[in-house]
């Protein structure tokens, strides 16, 4: 019954940002954006979608193999009635597992019009290598 | 070949209940796609979230329409329906590499939607941020709310 409940307040448009729970703590539910990945010959290219993210809102997090995208979106600034609602109000969360061929310390990221674009270039040592034969 | 460690057959573990615990969020997370109507359909294509609200002077239409580039949105206004058409193109083509994940949705969409009052379709004005697309729809005279003064004799 918990799961057909908060499967429910899901659904609702209007849900709240943060649900209570029964052992007294709270959920913060997130949106999920759609995302591209692309192999490239140097790195993966993740690509995600966020409208209504400026710059400033993004986290961009790597830590214990796993990459976390998060992104706040700009307040609603309409001060009328809202006679339709089909976005979400929710900030956008998704967290990847990333290869360890990953250089994190060299990640780009970019937003252009509410779509992420994030860099993730391959190691020097794990990029293709012709070793020479010595006599 | 694949070096996985060999695990003796009869020590086959358990299913931890941690995994039981995830059911419940992998099918939250199936309700949390930015786009739920998606795949309602088989050729349901792109329907970008639409939003309407009712300012006093004005309405405001709000459209999610994440990566397009300006000249690709068409705007129309016509007897009382806007409609918000373009289309979205993919940039790179499938060249190089292989595709791990392939969410996003490129094509044409279209939205309408009826406005609930007659608008000014000369001072309609359209700005694109963030992916958002705000179109600002001053009401006609004759719509705006108005104050009658009542008085007393």
């Amino acid at each position: 019954m918990q799961l057909l409940k908060a499967m429910s307040q899901l659904l609702k448009p209007e849900s709240k940002e943060v649900a209570p729970q029964p052992n007294g703590g709270t959920r913060v539910s997130y949106v999920t954006p759609l995302a591209n990945i692309v192999e490239t010959s140097d790195g993966y290219v993740l690509e995600a979608e966020m409208p209504g993210v400026p710059k400033d809102g993004l986290e961009i997090t790597v830590e214990n193999g796993e990459l976390t995208i998060l992104g706040h979106r700009a307040p609603v600034d309409s001060k009328g009635t809202t006679l339709h609602r089909e976005s979400r109000a929710q900030d956008y969360r998704r967290v990847f597992e990333i290869d360890v061929s990953i250089d994190t310390a060299h990640v780009t990221a970019k937003i252009d019009n509410g779509v992420l674009t994030l860099h993730l270039p391959k190691a020097d040592a794990v990029k293709p290598r012709r070793i020479a034969v010595t006599d | 070949m694949s070096l996985i460690r060999y695990q003796f057959p009869q020590l086959q573990s358990w299913p931890s209940f941690d995994r039981l615990a995830s059911l419940r969020d992998e099918l939250d997370r199936m309700f949390d796609f930015a786009q739920p109507t998606r795949d309602s359909g088989l050729f349901s294509g792109w329907t970008p979230a639409l939003d309407v609200h009712d300012e006093k002077d004005n309405f405001l239409v709000k459209i999610e329409l994440p990566g397009l580039k300006k000249e690709d949105i068409a705007i129309t206004l016509d007897k009382g329906v806007l409609t918000v058409s373009g289309e979205r193109k993919q940039e790179r083509e499938a060249k190089e590499g292989e595709t791990f994940r392939s969410e996003r949705f490129f094509g044409r969409f279209q939205r309408s939607v009826t406005l609930p009052a007659a608008v000014d379709a000369a001072k309609v004005t359209a700005a694109y941020k963030d992916g958002i697309l705000t179109i600002d729809l001053p009401k006609a005279e004759e719509a705006k709310p108005k104050q009658i003064a009542v008085s007393v004799s």
